[in-house]
């Protein structure tokens, strides 16, 4: 059978094409973007080592954005009924109000509380900056409290309260002791690491400090998990608890889309933890463990063959045959017109050409409904990840702390006295992987892409232009930033972050949704109006040239 | 103490219907950042990349609002500061961001701004790019401008007023030989405004230097070509002329008054200070200043557009009269706006701009003198009071940027979108409300609200064919 993928690169050797990407930058750049920049080896052999979570060359034109991004916007963003002030001059609370297309469901709350639609900030001033803006800070938790009376606030330091000092740890804590309400702090200031990436890891170390175990309410439900790194972008969280709903699944707490602080609160209390993201919330899985003793698994519900499988890794854990039944009953369900929707559609899709260039998972796990459609991922990359995403989990020891990573503070976790209770014990665990069930894994992204394929992580726009005009996919999926210069070189652009204004894509609905929407982008006659008539035929004008 | 039971059917469920004195707590702001501004505003020089020093969050958030706003490709570049420069200051981090902007993406100019980060750090971008430059990292012919942007001070329009002075600073000059051109500075409005006001100018018969000038830089063709410095936007050249005009036109104070006061003092340009030319008294005032800054008479064509403007609005006239009208926006717009709106009978009872200054309340309250119904006015104001204002007493329709929809589905009030950011829905950038053109359209606007609502409300025994 001819690889599709080799047919392809072979237009233009990925070394060839690295080479004359690397020529136009200068020495430096060259030499440290041509660790970033890698051509995925075929399976047996070792797997390359990825330049990532490095700083971005300063003028290069990246798509990332800041830690503060990564704490207020990704991770707390989506948590409904907490109060989020932003510490800091309007500009940051302003561009993460709403912008990130979090849906949310406050029905399920007893309380109805949801602040998602307000954007709270101190709107610090010249006088604070000069001044420090404790005292101002202070003032607006206490407005917020007399205002809206939330169950909890918390506070987002952005650029300049790092710098002038303020401490905004020890303010939520006078706070909270004052208005016996939770509130807490969080230094995401938006220099702090190389990307969003940071302010995830500082996101999760505050909601594991200040808000995980605080409710040791049991829910009702035999199979009781929790779901890391889904943010309900366009709903996908809605289609994922439908699916566990039906499965028999209790879904204690998701971090954090559909959210309320009151799932995180007991979210010890469930059995299983399973990750989405692995970027955004590994670090909370990993705490919870050793703290609690939850087991966590990696999974994916981005693809119908994911779903299933990870449907079916969850069954396996709880090694339940009644469990494992419903499973398998509501794949047999849900399948059907998952393939009855993939058969209409494939034909037009095979064959076709993709490119992922988005944040710390996305672009791995897109590749799953790709595959299904028959269309090829030829080049991909993150926009903040690790090189555990990229190379996966097993190059973790080998990773070195730099700088910049070792300004995130790292909490030192240790077994609660009194919580800690290890849903497995370790010969249920070892008997388990003799079956072949992986804990905490992840084998990243390189794993699963063929050989050949292009690899680039931080791609900058001048490296995203080459790309296109060089292999011309059908499609392209980044971020907003990206999408209209894409466009305008008449190749559609999908938004893996926000997903343009569609979704869910996750489960098997989400699937079907997005086999439609691929389809409708790469196979549109809107893009073939590009040319003029009179552009098409030039000669004619000749021919019929008007004489006065 | 006992809460107001929770509305689960509305958006801004936790919005009380009393109202709290607030010293420290800004709630849905009706203002941004200054960097925005100059970003905005960059982007209307031709060949020019704007630059943020400063984190690159910044960056990534302008970048995505303006893209959000204008639906096109906003291209600037970063210095990404990390932990380090926080603490040294981003010298470095320019250094290498010039020389990497001009290799790669060979701009013709770069213009720096700051943020919060660089400005509270006290980063001096003269000194750098005085560096850059005896460095050899700024190729001959190219440039490099900066403005100063720090975020804690005014609003997004500050900075964008900043960015254009700097233009002055850095371009203007005068040869001493006048040439026969004005200077339009035309505040920050749409690409397509823009290009509405040149198209009067040209009516007119004048020639023009505009800037800045986003007119097919953000409003730009489909054809298959991504180009990243599209061919709008005011040229160097064009910009250093500007000390040879006869005179200069800026349109809304607080956009515009800074840079042309700057080249007045620098070339002794002399300029008038218009409102926005939004509606037909303020249109009629950018035209007669034209004519009498140059001493041309006011074509025929011009006076159709104003006879038909003025038709709709005395045809119209009926559906207009008291209305009352809730509105949030920038000083300037919200300024003409009001103008407008009172010129029409119709009544704006609730202004709020996000930006502060108190001379802005003074004027909202002189143009609203001898209004039927109280009017409150807010600088420096957010969305949460406003919409706490509308609650006491209810408007009949409400204008402002994107972010009123929560307020407009809320208490069932119809929004006309307006301003900044417009993120779910298109037609700003092609079709402007400047000018008698632009008039057409906002009445048009109004109406189809009005009449919808109507529609939408009346009984099935007053339901009209006719309107
Ligand atoms: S740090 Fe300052 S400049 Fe940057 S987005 Fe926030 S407010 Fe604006
Ligand atoms: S990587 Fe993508 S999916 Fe994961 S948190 Fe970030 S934006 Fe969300």
């Amino acid at each position: 059978m001819p690889d599709p993928v080799k047919e392809y690169m072979d237009v233009l050797d990925p070394e060839e094409f690295k080479k004359e990407v690397l020529s136009k930058y200068p020495t430096k750049v060259a030499r440290k973007r041509a660790k970033q920049i890698l051509i995925n080896r075929p399976e047996g052999e070792p797997v390359q080592e990825i330049g990532a979570n490095v700083r971005t060359i300063p003028g290069i034109i990246t798509q990332r954005g800041c830690t503060y991004a990564g704490c207020k916007g990704v991770v707390l963003g989506p948590t409904r009924d907490i109060v989020n002030i932003t510490h800091g001059p309007i500009g940051c609370g302003f561009y993460s109000w709403l912008t990130r297309r979090n849906q949310t469901d406050p029905s399920t709350t007893e309380d109805g509380h949801n602040f998602m639609n307000y954007c709270f900030s101190t709107d610090m001033q010249d006088e604070n900056i000069v001044f420090g803006g404790e005292k101002k800070l202070r003032q607006a938790i206490q407005e917020a409290y007399d205002i809206f009376h939330p169950k909890a606030i918390a506070v987002f330091s952005t650029c300049p309260v790092g710098l002038i000092g303020d401490d905004v740890h020890a303010v939520t804590r006078e706070m909270k002791e004052k208005l016996g309400i939770n509130i807490f702090g969080f230094s995401c200031e938006g220099y702090k690491g190389v990307s969003q990436s940071a302010g995830h890891h500082i996101a999760n170390n505050g909601i594991f400090t200040h808000v995980i175990g605080t409710d040791d309410t049991v829910k009702k439900g035999k199979y009781k998990v929790n779901l890391l790194g889904e943010y309900n972008i366009g709903g996908d969280a809605f289609e994922i608890e439908r699916l566990f709903e039906k499965s028999g699944i209790t879904m204690v707490s998701t971090f954090s889309g559909n959210s309320s602080i009151d799932f995180f609160a007991n979210a010890h209390t469930a059995d299983l933890n399973m990750i989405m993201c692995h970027r955004s919330i590994n670090y909370v899985a990993e705490m919870m463990e050793k703290k609690y003793g939850i087991p966590w698994i990696k999974v994916n519900f981005i693809g119908a063959k994911s779903t299933a499988k990870s449907l079916r890794k969850i069954a396996q854990y709880y090694e339940d045959e009644e469990l494992i039944a419903r499973v398998e009953e509501v794949i047999a369900e849900e399948m059907p017109e998952v393939e009855r929707v993939l058969e209409q559609i494939r034909p037009r899709t095979q064959g076709k050409v993709a490119m992922l260039f988005v944040g710390g998972s996305r672009a791995h796990h897109y590749q799953e409904l790709f595959k299904e459609m028959g269309m090829i991922p030829i080049a991909a990359g993150y926009e903040f990840a690790h090189r555990d995403d990229y190379e996966g989990r097993k190059v973790l020891p080998d990773i070195k702390v730099d700088a910049d990573s070792r300004n995130i503070e790292e909490l030192e976790v240790h077994p609660d006295p009194v919580k800690y209770n290890p849903r497995k014990s370790p010969e249920e665990m070892e008997g388990l992987k003799k079956k072949g069930f992986e804990f905490k894994d992840y084998e990243g992204m390189m794993a699963e892409m063929p050989g050949g394929t292009l690899i680039i992580d931080d791609i900058s726009q001048y490296e995203t232009e080459k790309l296109i005009e060089k292999y011309k996919p059908a499609i392209f999926c980044a971020g907003i930033k990206e999408k209209f210069a894409i466009q305008k070189k008449g190749i559609p652009m999908k938004q893996l972050h926000s997903y343009d204004s569609g979704g869910p894509y996750a489960g098997f609905k989400g699937a079907i949704n997005f086999y439609h929407e691929i389809d409708r982008m790469v196979n549109s006659k809107v893009w073939s109006y590009i040319k003029p008539p009179w552009k098409k035929n030039p000669e004619l004008s000749a021919r019929y040239a008007f004489v006065a | 103490m006992k809460m107001e039971a929770i509305d689960k059917s509305k958006l801004l469920r936790h919005t009380p219907n009393e109202i709290k004195e607030r010293s420290a707590l800004t709630i849905n702001p009706a203002k941004t950042c200054q960097p925005i501004g100059a970003m905005y505003a960059a982007l209307g020089i031709r060949g020019c990349l704007p630059h943020s020093h400063g984190s690159q969050g910044c960056c990534a958030y302008h970048r995505s609002a303006l893209t959000r706003h204008y639906k096109e490709p906003v291209m600037a570049a970063t210095s990404s500061f990390t932990e380090g420069s926080s603490v040294f200051g981003g010298q470095a981090n320019l250094l290498q961001a010039i020389d990497n902007i001009f290799t790669i993406y060979n701009p013709d100019l770069i213009a720096v701004h700051t943020t919060c980060l660089s400005e509270t750090i006290g980063d001096d971008i003269p000194q750098i790019v005085n560096k850059a430059a005896a460095e050899g990292k700024i190729p001959k012919g190219k440039r490099v401008i900066h403005t100063n942007t720090p975020s804690y001070v005014g609003s997004h329009v500050t900075g964008f007023a900043n960015m254009v002075k700097s233009m002055v600073d850095y371009f203007s000059t005068s040869t001493g030989k006048r040439k026969q051109q004005i200077n339009i500075i035309p505040g920050w409005v749409e690409p397509s405004d823009m290009e509405e006001i040149k198209r009067l100018t040209g009516l007119m018969g004048i020639k023009s230097v505009m800037f800045p000038d986003t007119s097919k830089v953000l409003n730009g063709p489909l054809n298959g070509k991504f180009i990243m410095f599209p061919d709008g936007g005011v040229t160097v050249e064009e910009l250093e002329s500007t000390g040879d005009s006869i005179g200069t036109i800026a349109m809304g104070l607080w956009a515009s008054e800074a840079a042309a006061k700057a080249l007045d003092t620098k070339c002794k340009v002399p300029y008038a200070i218009l409102d926005l030319p939004i509606g037909l008294k303020a249109t009629d005032r950018f035209i007669d200043a034209m004519r009498i800054m140059t001493g041309v008479s006011v074509p025929e064509a011009i006076e159709i557009e104003r006879g038909q403007m003025l038709d709709i609005i005395t045809d119209m006239h009926q559906y207009f009269y008291n209305k009352r009208v809730g509105l949030v926006g920038d000083p300037d717009q919200l300024i003409a706006l009001s103008e407008f709106l009172v010129s029409i009978d119709m009544w704006p009872v609730y202004v709020v701009t996000g930006t502060p200054g108190k001379a802005f309340e003074k004027r909202i309250m002189e143009i609203t003198a001898g209004s039927p119904y109280e009017v409150k006015v807010k600088a420096a104001g957010d969305m949460f009071l406003f919409h706490q204002w509308i609650k006491e007493e209810p408007v009949d329709l409400l204008i402002g940027n994107t972010y009123l929809k929560y307020i407009s589905r809320d208490e069932d009030i119809p929004l006309i979108r307006h301003g900044f950011p417009i993120l779910d829905r298109v037609g700003h950038s092609y079709f402007p409300t400047v000018g008698y053109k632009g008039g057409i359209r906002l009445l048009e606007k109004i109406l189809t609200a009005i009449l919808d609502r109507e529609d939408r409300d009346s009984e099935i025994t007053n339901f009209e064919l006719v309107m």
